[in-house]
């Protein structure tokens, strides 16, 4: 065979390779989609969304649950955003390259690595234990905030980045101050990009069990909860319950996939509308 | 002047406002250690170090003589992120490569959002998939019971460290200069060659950060390991065994057991070693890829 053909050959099957590889992650992923989507889909009905569940979790539906995970990613906005701008103002429009700006760097980059079960541990001592705020909505909520803080830091920051220097320079060059600078020339124009970046961080969260198994998730409530201090029902940890630990896994497993089903669509659905959102902007940014 | 001086006042106080939520990030990385530290250390007031970190048996509410041997839970989670690694990194680095190189740039801009949807799904969705419908796929393939076990795990914790491995290998890819494949190209080199003996290897400190942090996913991931593979408290002999790893363990007993006891306190323990574990790697991932960027400035 000529040198030339030979090379043609091994090219050819090196790209079948990749292709392949690519279609498997792919193919991993419709699987999943479609297997939930076929299966749970059946099962979502106007009660099934609405009612809370009857005759020990056999029957009725997942409302509690899915009012329990709006709550805690509230709780976790309201920590994580406010704190993940003031963080990324910080480092994109205050700090200088000194070794302290390099740890706090280091830092977020290392808290984004952290087990989520870590955090659930330091929820614990720290939350439900040291302030005493007991396993409760609040708990879960201030655990969540913590462990999406890395991830609204940086997304903060990348948006943060995207303005260009010339406005700083032209409100410094009129006799802003740096704080004025920032509140009417930076802020305004990126605050748009923190949020869509803060939600695809709290669409984690939202999906997230390992951090709320011990600070305030509920096996089940017979009501919602009524104040900061209870405990709650949520959309992941209720999955997990009635996929491995109800008294009649096999007889509820259609309740099973509906609630993934519904936590899947909740997720992916915060996600896309931030994807579609950052993409917007990207564009008028052009 | 007194109003410049209020002014001053007003921009420094600011500014130390937006610096305490600054070096926030370093507080909580600290506080996360000294907790968890603080917490495990009362458990070796019964526990010998040696013991908990040698010892097999974990056997906490023995009714004679309560054991903490961790070296189980270690090995099960080593065995279970070794396999996903196995999975992953090839597949990972290969659809980073078909992105960077083979997709056409309208493809790409389909299918990269396609793998945030994956690094998006849920880990507890992950996990039921593997109980409902990798288990029994795998009990079938490898006539084993249920299919509980550390493939299953292996090949779930494989797809949750997918996402990581192939969107920094692909930015690793996408920023060797251009002139490092057009030179191989002008030479007569293949666009296959190019890739594999030009561009991959010098990405290869950004694809080998993107692996251990895939790695640091893996070891620290709880519910797809805990939905998926069994839990078994024996120590594993193969990958068909059921394991349990670190994470799942602390997922498993830390709701039933009384607190500040010996054996609350030893899951902190188990926490507190997860933690050494994921940041050793994460900051070994940390130092590769800040070489590399180093040296493309």
């Amino acid at each position: 065979m000529k040198p030339a053909a030979r090379k043609k050959i091994i090219q050819a099957i090196g790209f079948l390779a990749l292709r392949a590889a690519m279609a498997l992650v792919l193919g991993v992923l419709l699987l999943f989609l479609y297997d939930i989507g076929k299966k749970g889909g059946g099962v979502i009905s106007w009660e099934f969304l609405s009612q809370a569940p009857r005759r020990g979790m056999t029957e009725g539906g997942i409302f509690p649950a899915i009012f329990g995970t709006f709550l805690v990613t509230v709780i976790t906005a309201v920590l994580s955003v406010p704190l993940g701008m003031c963080a990324a103002i910080y480092l994109n429009e205050y700090a200088k390259q000194t070794g302290l700006t390099r740890l706090i760097r280091l830092s977020i980059r290392n808290l984004s690595g952290v087990p989520s079960i870590v955090y659930g541990l330091f929820g614990v001592i720290l939350f439900v234990n040291a302030m005493r705020f007991g396993t409760s909505v609040l708990s879960a909520g201030l655990t969540l905030g913590l462990m999406t803080l890395p991830w609204t830091i940086t997304a903060s920051e990348e948006a943060l980045k995207t303005i260009p220097n010339s406005y700083r320079e032209g409100a410094l060059a009129l006799g802003a101050t740096k704080w004025q600078m920032i509140r009417t020339n930076v802020l305004p124009y990126a605050v748009p990009g923190m949020l869509t970046g803060t939600v695809l961080g709290l669409a984690r969260a939202a999906g997230e069990t390992a951090p709320i198994l011990f600070t305030g998730a509920a096996f089940y409530l017979p009501f919602l909860p009524r104040s900061l201090g209870d405990q709650f029902m949520a959309l992941p940890y209720h999955l997990y319950i009635m996929a491995t630990q109800h008294h009649a896994v096999l007889q509820v497993r259609p309740l099973a996939y509906g609630t993934a089903l519904v936590l899947i669509v909740l997720v992916l659905g915060m996600n896309m509308t931030a994807v579609i959102i950052r993409y917007r902007l990207r564009r008028k940014q052009r | 002047m007194r109003k410049k001086k209020w002014s001053n006042l007003k921009e420094a106080a600011i500014r130390a406002f937006f610096f305490t939520c600054g070096i926030l990030a370093i507080l909580v990385l600290i506080g996360i250690f000294l907790t968890l530290l603080s917490t495990a250390v009362p458990a070796f007031r019964e526990i010998k170090i040696s013991e908990f970190l040698t010892s097999t048996h974990w056997d906490p509410t023995s009714p004679e003589k309560a054991e903490y041997g961790l070296l189980s839970m270690i090995v099960s989670t080593l065995m279970v992120t070794i396999g996903a690694l196995l999975l992953a990194v090839p597949i990972g680095i290969g659809v980073a490569a078909y992105l960077s190189d083979v997709a056409h740039w309208r493809v790409r801009e389909v299918l990269k959002p396609v793998i945030e949807i994956l690094a998006g799904i849920p880990s507890v969705v992950v996990g039921f998939l593997g109980l409902v419908l990798f288990g029994p796929a795998i009990a079938k393939i490898f006539h084993t019971g249920n299919g509980l076990n550390a493939v299953n795990g292996s090949v779930l914790l494989a797809i949750m460290s997918l996402p990581t491995i192939i969107s920094i290998s692909e930015d690793s890819l996408n920023a060797v200069p251009r002139a490092y494949s057009e030179a191989s190209l002008a030479l007569g080199a293949s666009p296959w060659q190019t890739l594999f003996r030009v561009k991959l290897p010098a990405a290869l400190s950004g694809i080998i950060a993107a692996c251990m942090l895939g790695m640091g996913r893996a070891i620290g991931e709880t519910m797809t390991v805990l939905m998926a593979t069994g839990n078994a408290r024996s120590f594993p002999h193969g990958f068909l065994d059921s394991v349990r790893t670190m994470t799942a363990n602390i997922a498993i007993e830390l709701g039933e057991v009384p607190y500040y006891t010996t054996h609350y306190y030893a899951l902190f323990a188990i926490g507190l070693v997860l933690f050494i574990m994921t940041f050793a790697v994460n900051l070994a991932a940390d130092v590769v890829l800040r070489k590399y960027q180093e040296r493309e400035q």
